[in-house]
């Protein structure tokens, strides 16, 4: 009886076989379906193009003084006007952008690694190893994470690090206040794959710890990290925004949009000249949104709890 | 014994669009219940059985996936109205009081947080319009009338401290609460353990008995329709393939798929050598072209099978059948 | 007779409950209490039981995926509780297990062929270049094509993924295969393309199975001897033919008695069971199973019975017999 050789797909099929995809190809095809998605990945391309491609396009990027221009409103040399050093505020905007993306994106980077090593080891160590761990993220959560960044600013200002050195100096603190939430978060994510079947079977295969941890489970650990990654990256750069705004991350005259901001803060700029706040303003709102927008359609199609 | 009719199904579309197509979940499904009759839908997944009984219900919206359309045609007549038809407010009054329903997983079926003796005098209170104290002494009754024993206790336990048989239970004496007509079991056992299903197939049988009750049970295993139906009907992949009263069916299938299936189930008491499988699997219900859906797995798949859809017609012996060898056109194409 | 493959004695496993504010241990459920098996090689032994029989926790500790509360588990000899976990994790290609979810027991992100072959590579038993071959070869064996190799688990139905899961654990050639309820998420069309599978593979070379299920049918089908579980023990054991022809145990005949057969208005002897099945954190006295037995007398709620010899293979745990 030849049952079992019948019973492959060949047989006589009164179906198409499946065509060959990966969960990625798949995720990407359904990403690419979600409009509002796309948007906000069009916007943070264009906000990357504009920051990092734009100045070459600028005229201006010397920042040379220029009192004769101050505080021009915007016209036909200036689209966006000037600042009170003559200085061109849309050129400004796009260099101020590049440190706030970098600076964004670096910090992201760096806690998003921090936190899914420190909650991996965690979640598949248990044990003293995963009780240190979480105690230590518990005590940096338990501390309010702006105040804390404060603190840090005014020790910076205090210890008078050269300004060049701040950049990397603000991106180490937000490195630093962001892991816990994340290792918590990839920590349980990786207590529950741990006790997945497919984990279960490969005990069962006798393989080796190192191969499970990398080959199986990190695979699967994946999806979830990337999430939290563009979830956090608006995060970060309205925590540097913020910092700049309170004059204590990156410091004049390199320009990030919250020291433009900061640098607009008061009565005068605010009521009669808008083109000093609005555009960096706006560009950091737009900027985060489009992230989150984004990351939310990365979700989406990716988050493992969001159902099979 | 049985001849008013009260369920009628009159070829029923359902369908479900998905980003990667429209699913036709059933295909021109018709059937009928008859007062007092057990007719069983049988088939695997994907064959559309559930589909039906949603439909029936009014149940669809529900099952639909999130971002999911779905589209009804066709007619499904109880005592001569249709249901697809109906309004809201009137669909609610006939479910729970004329035709009830019970599902495979009691557990989640129930609302955790309401004690079980409060869901089995929902029905009372909202459809008969009894009174709390009323409803309460009915439920405690019900509940004892399901074979479970101190029921005044059970009443005010919650869901999860009770297994899986008792929730079955007390599903079953919600559902016959109102003294309903019909009831739809949608593979009420297939949770449970076998000493259970027993118990609870003994249970429907004599309240079927005792109240003249028509049942329309879904289920997959042959032996529970064995048991259970007084009349087959078969499904695959969205169509009727045979139905048939059950002896007849039983000792005479027809379609080869039906044959199939009896033949790869191992009886209990019956030694076979080699057991017989059917080959291939449940074809996809996004690639379906016109053709008879099993040709893939048919051993007796003629041309003609792979290009037209054999019609659902009456049989020798009685019953239908939805297949080419068993019609006279097909040997000339 | 010849040395047992697996040979377990008197296995415990208790999980703890713990309550209260220090988190006490306040009692056990007893998932699997005093249970007793010996495998030959070669042998296809049906495991039965409902839930809260413990079956599926015996099969784990059969081969040490769950620790033992006490008893012995040996195979061929070797204590497996008792060896380290490198020793353990090199005797694995010997004794594989089948789960009974096809659906999660694959890695959704690793290429079948991968997973297939992986564990032939990590242990060292065939050459990189073999690899490939070997899979081919296995998936061939079970009923899947070469063109399947680069395949997700997602592609695939949950007929084609047992396959999947049986070519994983057959590729090591082992010498014991656990099968956990192997066909209980399949299709009835599909059961049957297993079960048949199952039986290809054991003519091909000396396997021992043994096979958990629920499904009486299909143990009578594929077992050569059978054991019935009720609440962590052993109740009945015997040779196929025998047991099902003429089952001693109480619980054993009410469970055959259970199962629907597929031939309308047949006319049977049906002993049904009275009540539920007890919670394995509190079980009954004496005989666990007095509290449904249509039978039952004094003793049999004041003493457990002992698991007794009643002649040739038969083993039964009941006072009435």
């Amino acid at each position: 009886m030849s049952a079992i050789g019948g019973e492959t797909a060949a047989a006589r099929p009164s179906f198409r076989a499946p065509v060959k995809s990966s969960m990625w190809r798949h995720a990407a095809r359904q990403l690419m379906r979600n409009r509002l998605a796309m948007l906000g990945l069009a916007v943070v391309a264009f906000m990357f193009l504009f920051c990092f491609v734009g100045p070459l396009f600028s005229p201006y990027t010397d920042n040379k003084i220029n009192l004769a221009q101050m505080n021009k409103p915007p016209s036909a040399q200036h689209w966006l006007g000037t600042d009170a050093l003559g200085r061109d505020v849309l050129t400004r905007v796009m260099q101020a952008g590049r440190i706030s993306l970098t600076v964004g994106l670096a910090s992201m980077a760096l806690s998003v690694l921090i936190g899914t090593l420190l909650g991996a080891v965690s979640g598949y160590l248990r044990g003293l190893v995963d009780q240190i761990i979480m105690r230590l993220a518990d005590l940096l959560l338990t501390i309010p994470g702006l105040p804390l960044l404060f603190i840090f600013g005014a020790l910076l200002s205090d210890w008078k690090v050269p300004t060049e050195y701040r950049m990397y100096i603000v991106m180490l603190m937000l490195s630093f206040v962001g892991w816990p939430s994340i290792a918590r978060m990839v920590r349980g994510e990786v207590l529950s794959l741990r006790e997945r079947e497919f984990m279960l079977a490969a005990d069962v295969l006798g393989l080796r710890p190192r191969r499970k941890l990398f080959r199986h489970l990190l695979p699967n650990l994946m999806p979830l990290v990337i999430v939290i990654a563009s979830l956090n990256v608006g995060g970060a750069i309205l925590s540097e925004s913020v910092l700049s705004f309170f004059g204590l991350g990156v410091m004049p005259p390199t320009p990030t949009w919250g020291n433009m901001i900061d640098a607009a803060n008061n009565l005068i700029d605010f009521q009669k000249r808008p083109w000093l706040w609005i555009p960096p303003g706006f560009s950091i709102f737009i900027t985060v949104i489009a992230i989150n927008v984004f990351g939310d359609g990365l979700r989406d199609v990716l988050d493992p709890r969001a159902g099979k | 014994m049985h001849t008013e009719t009260l369920l009628e199904i009159d070829a029923l579309e359902v369908q479900f669009h998905t980003d990667e197509g429209i699913i036709r979940a059933v295909d021109g499904v018709s059937l009928r219940v008859r007062r007092g009759e057990t007719v069983c839908i049988v088939g695997e997944s994907g064959c559309g059985k559930s589909m039906t009984a949603m439909a029936v219900m009014g149940l669809l919206a529900a099952q639909a996936a999130a971002g999911q359309g779905h589209s009804v045609r066709g007619q499904i007549r109880f005592e001569g109205r249709d249901l697809l038809k109906l309004g809201k407010d009137e669909l609610r009054t006939m479910r729970g009081r004329d035709i009830a329903m019970i599902f495979q997983e009691p557990m989640t079926a129930l609302n955790p947080v309401l004690t079980v003796g409060e869901q089995v005098m929902e029905p009372l209170i909202e459809h008969l319009k009894m009174g709390r104290k009323a409803a309460r002494r009915r439920a405690i009754e019900l509940i004892g009338e399901v074979g479970i024993s101190r029921p005044e206790q059970i009443a005010d336990s919650y869901p999860h401290e009770l297994s899986g048989g008792m929730l079955q239970r007390i599903m079953i004496a919600t559902a016959i609460s109102c003294g309903p007509k019909l009831l739809i079991a949608d593979e009420p056992t297939t949770a449970l353990d076998v000493t259970i299903q027993a118990q609870i197939l003994d249970m429907i049988r004599q309240i079927k008995a005792d109240s003249d009750m028509a049942v329309l049970l879904i289920t997959h295993d042959l032996g529970v329709v064995a048991e259970m139906a007084d009349y087959v009907v078969v499904m695959y992949a969205g169509k009727v393939v045979e139905e048939g009263e059950v002896e007849e069916l039983f000792a005479n299938p027809k379609h080869p798929y039906t044959r199939g299936l009896l033949r790869s189930k191992p009886v209990l008491g019956r030694r076979q050598d080699e057991l017989y499988s059917i080959p291939g699997q449940v074809p996809n219900p996004l690639e379906l072209v016109p053709s008879c859906y099993f040709h893939g797995r048919c051993e007796h798949a003629l041309p003609v099978c792979q290009i037209r859809e054999p019609r659902l017609r009456e049989a020798d012996g009685g019953g239908k059948v939805a297949c080419w060898l068993y019609e006279e056109e097909a040997a000339h194409v | 007779m010849s040395e047992p493959l697996l040979d377990i004695r008197h296995l415990k496993k208790y999980y703890p409950i713990k309550s209260g504010f220090w988190n006490r241990t306040v009692g056990h459920v007893k998932a699997v209490d005093d249970f007793s098996l010996t495998l030959r090689p070669g042998e296809t032994f049906g495991l039965v039981g409902e839930s809260g029989s413990g079956k599926s926790t015996v099969g784990r500790a059969a081969i040490r995926l769950t620790d033992k509360t006490g008893g012995e588990v040996r195979f061929r000899g070797i204590d497996l509780h008792a060896i380290s976990a490198e020793e353990l994790r090199r005797l694995r290609p010997k004794m594989q297990l089948i789960f009974q979810d096809p659906y999660s027991s694959l890695n959704p992100r690793v290429r079948i062929g991968d997973a297939i072959g992986e564990a032939l590579l990590e242990h060292g038993l065939a050459a990189k270049a073999e690899i490939r071959g070997r899979v081919v070869e296995t998936l061939e064996a079970c009923g899947l094509s070469a063109w399947h190799y680069d395949r997700f688990p997602h592609e695939f139905s949950g007929g084609q993924r047992q396959r999947i899961g049986i070519a994983r654990a057959m590729i090591l050639e082992p010498e014991l295969i656990i099968a956990d309820e192997p066909l209980s998420a399949l299709d009835v069309s599909i059961q049957a393309q297993i079960i048949n599978l199952f039986r290809k593979l054991r003519e091909t070379r000396e396997l021992t199975l043994l096979f958990i299920s629920h499904d009486l049918s299909v143990v009578e089908h594929l077992c050569g001897r059978v054991g019935v579980m009720y609440l962590g023990s052993m109740v009945e054991t015997g040779p196929r033919d025998e047991l099902f022809r003429e089952p001693l145990h109480p619980y054993t005949r009410a469970l055959l008695s259970a199962v629907p057969i597929p031939i309308p208005k047949l006319k049977r002897e049906r002993i049904v069971l009275r009540g539920e099945i007890p919670n394995p954190a509190n079980p009954p006295s004496g005989c666990k199973f007095h509290t449904r037995c249509p039978f039952a007398e004094e003793r049999c709620r004041e003493q457990p019975p002992e698991f007794r010899n009643v002649g040739g293979e038969r083993f039964v745990a009941c006072h009435l017999v």
